[in-house]
């Protein structure tokens, strides 16, 4: 059978809409809500504080520690088992990744920040929705950093490339998920995961569409932080 | 060509483009690209003459040499004590800053601070790692007793002592309540408990309405109806109100 439409009727570079808000966890130093058609994440963010035990710490350049956790409730009805398990901590670790190459770390030695990330709801790209969130989150805490960073998933459906993957297209028989995350100002790419097959020619296209993608992300991103300090704005302006 | 890309006094987020030329100069918060200044973190862009920096408006205390902060007492040493300073990185009190009492070798520390003491102290030494020393010695440098601590953000600090004081020794006159702002974002207050409640929350007002202009005016009225007293604003500025607010020390040196 041939993949001519999507399932959920929109164009194949189309984004699902997109939903931010920063400052949504008080007790948190900064945090964000950040959601994408039917996948929603939260990210709260704690730090710099000191970090124990110290043989953790390193006196050149502070770290970033992720925990990424889908809640129980949050997939098609079958209960996910809280806690860390394997694909876990493997999001948590590129996760933790793809942010330290925006954070300067270095401003902070022997420190860590703390980002938790929770999805109360997932619909495949859980780990693009975790550091699209997680990047509101960090420039809410004031944590200094080089640039944002927003991640979109692309792949392959049968014949046809398209961007931001809903769990249906994600788990097509015939399907490639690709999660990209990218970095606002220089488009370096800072995390690519891959299985399945593609030609070369097809995986161009798809980063092609990706810096394209994200370009609504970091719009979406930047007027959420605006608008929590919207009012601040506005009394200063002329 | 140099230009400006955005407006002064605007909110900027990381990573968005400030100024293109070589002409402006990169300063706190930001960071030049090429020929382009970027901001590296969140808050409101100041423009002086060629300088931009970034005024941050979230974001834990970053330690700076000369402040007075409010500490507690975590541990007690031979040589000292050490302080936490509500930042990333504890501070060290040693014997010889702490008091110019003489103590005996080997003396017991805790008969001068305890474990969860507070204390007013001042940075006087900061390096590269981040290891903090502090001082006792100086006017208004001393244990707290009694009294309440709270907990607010250090990057309005600044709004809560006002111009020279003016809006922290107004809230102390108002209420009769003794208060002392550490820079590191406690605050610790005594009085009556009636008092302590109404100064608690001024602080909270000031603090939530940080950005509103004509501020000082607005509290006072607030303070007024609360109090049931008419208050007269204090023609001299006392001078440990004017001492605590580091962007007056700043303002003085230029």
């Amino acid at each position: 059978m041939t993949y001519s439409k999507r399932t959920d009727g929109r164009k194949f570079e189309e984004l699902r809409p997109i939903e931010a808000k920063a400052g949504v966890i008080p007790r948190a130093d900064g945090s964000a809500w950040f959601k994408m058609g039917n996948t929603a994440a939260y990210a709260a963010v704690y730090g710099p504080r000191s970090l124990y035990p110290k043989f953790m710490q390193n006196p050149k350049v502070g770290i970033i520690r992720v925990n990424y956790s889908m809640m129980p409730f949050s997939s098609a009805g079958e209960r996910v088992r809280p806690g860390p398990n394997r694909r876990s901590k493997e999001i948590s670790m590129v996760i933790e990744k793809a942010l330290a190459s925006v954070v300067n770390l270095e401003e902070f030695p022997n420190s860590v920040v703390d980002v938790f990330i929770a999805l109360p709801q997932t619909d495949a790209g859980t780990r693009c929705a975790g550091i699209c969130a997680a990047s509101i989150a960090l420039a809410d805490a004031g944590i200094p950093m080089k640039d944002m960073i927003a991640a979109l998933s692309v792949g392959r459906v049968a014949d046809k490339l398209l961007v931001d993957l809903n769990y249906d297209e994600d788990s097509h028989e015939d399907g490639v998920d690709i999660p990209v995350a990218i970095v606002q100002r220089s488009g370096h790419v800072a995390l690519l995961q891959m299985d399945g097959l593609l030609t070369r020619e097809q995986l161009k296209t798809l980063l092609g569409m990706a810096q394209e993608g994200v370009k609504k992300i970091f719009e979406e991103q930047k007027k959420a932080l605006k608008n929590k300090y919207k009012a601040i704005e506005e009394e200063n302006g002329e | 060509m140099s230009e400006l890309l955005v407006k002064n006094k605007s909110i900027v987020v990381p990573g968005e483009e400030l100024a293109s030329g070589m002409d402006f100069l990169p300063s706190f918060g930001t960071y030049r690209d090429k020929d382009i200044i970027v901001a590296s973190r969140l808050g409101m862009v100041n423009v002086e003459g060629k300088v931009i920096k970034i005024t941050p408006l979230s974001g834990k205390y970053n330690p700076r040499r000369g402040d007075m902060i409010i500490g507690k007492i975590v541990d007690v040493s031979y040589s000292g004590w050490r302080v936490d300073t509500n930042s990333a990185y504890p501070a060290m009190l040693s014997i010889k800053d702490a008091t110019s009492e003489f103590i005996n070798r080997g003396a017991d520390l805790t008969q001068f601070f305890d474990v969860d003491d507070y204390i007013v102290a001042s940075i006087f030494n900061i390096t590269s790692q981040k290891l903090i020393d502090v001082t006792m010695k100086g006017p208004g440098l001393r244990k707290l007793v009694g009294g309440r601590i709270i907990q607010i953000n250090t990057n309005k600090v600044p709004r809560i002592i006002g111009k020279q004081g003016s809006m922290i020794s107004m809230v102390k006159d108002a209420t009769g309540c003794k208060i002392i702002v550490g820079q590191n974002g406690l605050l610790w207050l005594t009085g009556e408990p009636k008092m302590e409640l109404l100064v608690v929350e001024t602080i909270k007002k000031i603090e939530d309405e940080a950005h509103m202009s004509g501020l000082t005016e607005k509290i006072k009225n607030f303070l007024e109806k609360k109090t049931g007293k008419k208050i007269e604003p204090r023609e001299e500025v006392r001078n440990d109100d004017m001492r605590m607010n580091r962007n007056d020390e700043v303002r003085r040196e230029r």
